[in-house]
């Protein structure tokens, strides 16, 4: 097994995900002696042009200085590995792209013209190729690393875009949904959190973003069912992952009721 | 054994499961946790739930109390025997790299705790047959579920009452149990008729110096019989699966999949799917591997997924796999149908559908 190249990037995000490496601790430790870090700014280890195999990339595309920045990025690295909801979708921000940011930014802050930023927040597979994505608000330390293993063996990472239900289940949760009239996004939901929100009796928020072959229009359907308004159902599927294909359409269906 | 009828009091009942523990098992029985009834572990029947009964429909289950001061009035919660005997996420085996460059492999084995599970329907019992159909009945047998399953003591409960959602009286599987119990149940108002099933439950009745059962108290029996099937919904298994067989290009599957969530709800609260997954989980250095098998459902992509293709990438054709699969190819499979009756594929799927509605459609479809 060859030693491989690393650099940890981050864009417009909250620190969260890159966090799932430092969490992992002793494997951290490990990780450093299997791979070579040449580019970790949160664990203070700095290169931002450095060439490397593999590299993590957190946030999502909102200000002009992260154009050049992403390309340089991509041109630096053989994969280029997404992790996060802001980095796969855009994430919490891109909320502003459905709306009038700049009004936004004036309603919010005290000196708006100090702030220089796009008027979208948009995912880094619109600007590069991206080859594996990591989907999570935040990524789990396991989904990482089980990335990186399957890289440094030398095969694709594999993909968990089964349902939420099918992990909740496995884990003996009792459906809230059928219990208790919630509505629980877990049905047309990635797994990979361990199913943390029905485990304490709270639905799904989606944050995992849009499993494969989502029905979003039965699931709002449902929601309609447990008497949510209109805009109600349009949170559920903007909260976090508003701009990932499936959750943006079924919020905008029901934004225009 | 003799099916014979002996009157338990209801003062003996904490003594009969005493008895159960002092043989080396960990008692399971009914326990409310997240609205619905479960099994988890007691050591005190004070600690079963009294008077509670079960409200379910298609996509809703609730729990409320009633009058009769009963432990059994409720029909069933979400999961029968299943995760029991074969279990969510089972570790198959190990692989480690040695010092020669060669690699070990050993089995994951290990025998879980004896279990003694009280208050299992008949439809759970004509599941597990199943389950063991379909693991053990061909050598070499699975071991894990093997372990899973040698480990039981099984108390069954003859219903009292069905749910909205049971059906077991058509599919030929309740609402009373006739076999693959140690110990049977049957709750009358003043106590218990308990009638043995093997040898360990004959013995645990002789021990316990029980009177046979009155005239009165076994009429009492028969006429709960007669309410719980009378309170059912009916289908022909027979018919069903005739019709099914027929149904590959009906119109109806799309309508459903326009419901249906691809959720996998459905197969996983079923006690009698068993499909599964398998997947290696290697440590972060590569000294060792774990390989490891998971509750699937021929709901999700992977499920199709042969040699670089996923078959069934959209949600009709994988509905109507598991319906066909469950009520009629089943029976060239195994002899008999997949579906106990349990109703609770109706019960938990989130977006409402009603698996015999979904047979009445296609049925339909396939006449016209
Ligand atoms: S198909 Fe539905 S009713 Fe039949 S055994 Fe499975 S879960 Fe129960
Ligand atoms: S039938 Fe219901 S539980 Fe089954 S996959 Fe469809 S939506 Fe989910």
């Amino acid at each position: 097994m060859s030693r491989l190249s690393l650099a940890v990037h981050k864009f417009s995000s909250c620190d969260g995900c890159q966090l799932a490496l430092l969490n992992a601790g002793k494997d951290f430790l490990e990780l450093t002696r299997l791979m070579e870090i040449r580019h970790f700014a949160e664990a203070g280890i700095l290169d931002n042009n450095a060439e490397v195999d593999i590299a993590i990339v957190e946030g999502s595309i909102s200000t002009e200085a992260d154009l050049p920045r992403i390309q340089a990025i991509r041109k630096h690295s053989k994969w280029l590995l997404t992790v996060g909801a802001c980095a796969t979708s855009g994430g919490l921000q891109a909320l502003r792209n459905m709306h009038d940011s700049g009004q936004w930014m004036i309603d919010i802050y005290a000196t708006p013209g100090s702030i220089d930023s796009l008027e979208t927040a948009t995912p880094i597979s619109a600007h590069v190729p991206v080859d594996f994505e990591i989907w999570g608000c935040p990524i789990t330390t396991e989904a990482l690393l089980e990335a990186l293993k399957s890289l440094m063996a030398g095969v694709s990472p594999i993909e968990h875009s089964d349902k939420l239900c099918i992990e909740c289940k496995r884990r003996q949760q009792v459906c809230v949904m059928v219990t208790g009239a919630r509505p629980c996004m877990g049905a047309v939901t990635r797994s990979g959190c361990g199913a943390i929100c029905p485990r304490v009796g709270r639905a799904c928020y989606g944050c995992y973003g849009p499993a494969e072959n989502p029905n979003t229009a039965s699931l709002a359907n449902r929601f309609k069912g447990f008497g949510l308004m209109d805009d109600e159902i349009t949170r559920r599927f903007w909260f976090i992952n508003s701009a990932a294909d499936g959750f943006r359409q079924e919020g905008e269906t029901w934004d225009k009721k | 054994m003799g099916h014979q009828d002996f009157f338990l009091p209801l003062n003996k009942l904490q003594t009969l499961v005493d008895r159960v523990s002092a043989a080396g098992y960990q008692c399971y029985g009914p326990h409310i946790r997240d609205a619905a009834i479960v099994f988890a572990a007691f050591s005190s029947v004070e600690q079963w739930p009294v008077g509670v009964v079960d409200f379910q429909g298609p996509g809703e289950y609730r729990l409320e109390s009633e009058t009769s001061g009963r432990y059994f009035y409720w029909a069933n919660g979400p999961q029968g025997l299943k995760p029991l005997t074969f279990f969510p996420e089972q570790d198959l085996w190990q692989s480690t790299r040695t010092a020669d460059a060669t690699v070990d492999f050993h089995a994951e084995t290990g025998s879980p705790q004896k279990m003694a599970v009280f208050g299992v329907r008949s439809c759970d019992l004509a599941a597990l047959a199943l389950l063991d159909r379909h693991f053990l009945s061909e050598s070499p047998a699975d071991p894990y579920y093997r372990d899973g399953r040698e480990r039981l003591l099984l108390i069954a409960v003859n219903c009292a009452r069905s749910a909205a959602t049971c059906f077991c009286h058509s599919t030929g599987d309740g609402p009373f149990a006739e076999s693959g119990f140690d110990l049977c149940l049957t709750e009358l108002e003043a106590g218990f008729l308990i009638v043995a099933g093997s040898d360990r439950g004959t013995e645990l009745i002789d021990a316990l110096r029980l009177r046979l059962a009155h005239k009165h108290e076994l009429k009492q029996k028969r006429e709960q019989f007669q309410i719980a099937s009378r309170q059912q919904r009916k289908l022909d298994p027979v018919q069903v699966r005739f019709d099914l067989a027929q149904s590959i290009q009906s119109d109806a599957w799309q309508e459903i999949a326009r419901d249906c969530l691809s959720c996998g709800n459905c197969t996983s609260v079923c006690p009698t799917c068993f499909c599964f997954s398998e997947m290696d989980r290697p440590a972060l250095g590569g000294e060792n591997s774990m390989r490891t098998r998971i509750w699937d459902s021929c709901f999700s992509h992977g499920h199709s997924y042969i040699h670089g293709v996923t078959i069934r990438e959209e949600t009709a054709p994988r509905y109507r796999q598991w319906l066909t699969h469950k009520f009629s190819t089943w029976v060239n499979q195994y002899g008999r149908s997949g579906c106990v009756g349990c109703g609770r594929c109706i019960t938990w799927c989130p977006a409402g559908i009603d698996v015999i509605e979904s047979i009445r459609q296609v049925s339909a479809n396939t006449h016209e």
